[in-house]
């Protein structure tokens, strides 16, 4: 009994001389999993256009109906993203959003994604609307900002066609 | 009777120099045990307050002051209040019998106000050393201010209006009272060794060896029955008992909870202190008479060891069920204190008498163990003879295949 009872200070003992585990959150922050649910973005592609098009698939799919979609029309002299339609309003309420991704899936141009940005606190209500400016991505180096004048009949097609998702 | 008020004024100081590093010492063991106790863990405790969370102690202390004090709307109102101070008290008085290091040469700082016809510094340079005072019977006040904190643990339980907290301030209580005895008996064995109740003479007859050496097992029965004086762990039931039931401090909020709080820590320091100046020699240490305040620091440095083996304590063991610490306390703690003093009497007088007391106590230890084995294996046969009963009873009523009624070897006996 006296050999156990060492044996256990021993352990408690040894324990003193390892690395202590703690990471000092607000200087040393871990890395996050590489599919996290963190904060959503909507992307362009690379020359600048957006990527999303006003589908609402997205509102659509999200199972607490925290996203706003309003779409209007693109004309070639004021064309922000490939095909007929752009998003004018994009709001996701982010006290409803559950993170859980649904809307990324849903998403046929992969314009919504959920990145890594978990530090989401606020101290208003009227803050957690995250509008569209708020969550577009900015223009991407070689890219044009939107709204783009292009030449009529280059990016009409709204969908690009998609090799097999690398991820 | 004239009284010579420069000693009243030195007794007034040093208690009240005792009383305020009571408190720092609280306030610091509190941020100590936080902080060793999180590198037994490997993590690092609070580092944000202040530089390495210095003065984390002082955040806390801000907050319990400002916190709201609620007192329970059937609570009877003047004992509520009065109990954690009954708590407190004794905690703070322990100290003024243990003397902090020995009597120092200085002689500036003996001062003679002949206006007032006193000398200032007579106290602690010429009569009685650093300490705050000295009694020959030190070692009975202790254990008599000792037990006037239990009654404060029943009152906070039962003045709260709460059945559970009065249940948790009995058990608390119980636990206290029944490792007191286990106390007084331990504290028996130095106090023969050196003759005398007074701590000073203890500390000053352990020059040549100190007493742990020579009464070791009093020393180990001492410590664990101080652990559960103070409520500690692995003896921390009642503190436990928030996270079940209730415990005694359950309804009391803000500053009355931190005196509590404040209690407990203090009568650590308390029993380490003891600990240390009966067992460990007190402030002896090598070149301590000559060097002046040398004792002083070896004094502090063991209760700081004293608490580190607490700490260190509580990380390693779980906590003891309740019934098993009054098991504890009755049945072990206590006949090995009593063999203790009497092997230690019999030491004292005569040789051949030591050597029969002995013998005798190995006997009957003997006995006991003998006799507590052969009852278990006496059960351990019982039970499987009823299991081999069984098994061949349904194995003969039950003629269906599925043979599960074969009882598994490998069942653990319940204890």
């Amino acid at each position: 009994m006296l050999g156990e009872l060492v044996k256990g200070f021993a352990t408690t003992f040894r324990e003193m001389f390892e690395e202590p585990v703690t990471v000092s959150y607000p200087d040393e922050k871990r890395p996050v999993a590489k599919r996290f649910k963190g904060r959503h973005e909507l992307k362009r592609y690379d020359n600048g256009l957006e990527k999303c098009i006003g589908c609402s698939l997205c509102a659509a799919a999200c199972p607490a109906d925290a996203i706003f979609v309003e779409a209007a029309a693109n004309t070639d002299a004021q064309r922000f993203s490939p095909g007929e339609r752009y998003a004018s309003t994009y709001e996701i309420n982010m006290l409803r959003c559950i993170f859980c991704g649904y809307c990324e899936d849903a998403c046929p141009t992969e314009a919504i994604v959920l990145e890594s940005q978990y530090e989401l606190a606020f101290t208003n209500r009227d803050s957690s609307i995250y509008t569209k400016d708020m969550l577009i991505v900015p223009v991407p180096p070689g890219g044009q900002p939107t709204p783009q004048k292009v030449e009529p009949g280059k990016f009409d097609k709204s969908i690009p066609e998609m090799k097999d998702p690398s991820d | 009777m004239s009284i010579d008020w420069g000693l009243v004024a030195e007794w007034a100081i040093k208690s009240a120099i005792s009383c305020f590093v009571l408190a720092t010492g609280f306030a610091y063991m509190t941020y100590a045990e936080r902080k060793v106790a999180a590198l037994f863990q490997t993590r690092i405790g609070p580092n944000r307050a202040g530089p390495f969370g210095f003065l984390q102690p002082a955040a806390d202390g801000i907050k319990l002051l400002f916190k709201e004090e609620l007192i329970p709307a059937g609570a009877d109102k003047f004992i509520f209040l009065l109990a954690p101070i009954i708590t407190v008290i004794p905690a703070l008085i322990i100290l003024a019998v243990v003397p902090w290091g020995p009597i120092v040469d200085i002689p500036c700082c003996v001062i003679t106000i002949p206006g007032l016809g006193t000398t200032l510094g007579q106290q602690i340079f010429i009569i009685h050393g650093l300490g705050i005072t000295d009694s020959n019977v030190a070692v009975l006040y202790i254990l008599s201010v000792a037990s006037i904190a239990v009654y404060g643990i029943v009152l906070a339980g039962w003045s709260s209006d709460n059945k559970y907290a009065m249940l948790g301030g009995i058990r608390s209580s119980a636990q206290m009272i029944s490792y007191e005895l286990a106390l007084g008996l331990s504290l028996v064995g130095p106090l023969m060794l050196a003759g005398s109740m007074s701590i000073k003479d203890i500390v000053d007859a352990q020059a040549k060896v100190w007493y742990i050496v020579l009464q070791p097992v009093a020393a180990v029965v001492f410590y664990i029955a101080a652990l559960a004086e103070v409520n500690r762990a692995p003896f921390d039931m009642p503190e436990a008992e928030q996270e079940l039931t209730a415990g005694y401090h359950t309804e009391y909020s803000g500053m009355k909870f931190s005196l509590f709080f404040m209690a407990e820590y203090i009568k650590m320091i308390g029993v380490s202190a003891i600990f240390v100046s009966l067992f460990l020699g007190g402030w002896r240490g090598p070149l301590a008479d000559s060097v002046p305040l040398l004792g002083l620091v070896y004094f502090f440095g063991k209760i700081v060891l004293s608490l580190f083996f607490m700490i260190w304590l509580r990380s390693t063991h779980p906590r003891l069920r309740y019934d098993r610490l009054m098991a504890f306390g009755w049945k072990v703690m206590l006949p090995i204190a009593l063999a203790n003093v009497l092997v230690t009497a019999a030491a004292l007088i005569d040789r051949t008498l030591f050597l029969i007391v002995v013998g005798v106590v190995i006997v009957i230890v003997a006995g006991v163990l003998v006799a507590q084995y052969w009852r278990a294996a006496q059960r351990l046969r019982a039970r499987q003879a009823g299991r081999m009963a069984t098994a061949s009873a349904a194995a003969t009523a039950s003629a269906a295949p599925s043979s599960a009624a074969a009882a598994p070897a490998g069942v653990p006996e319940p204890r």
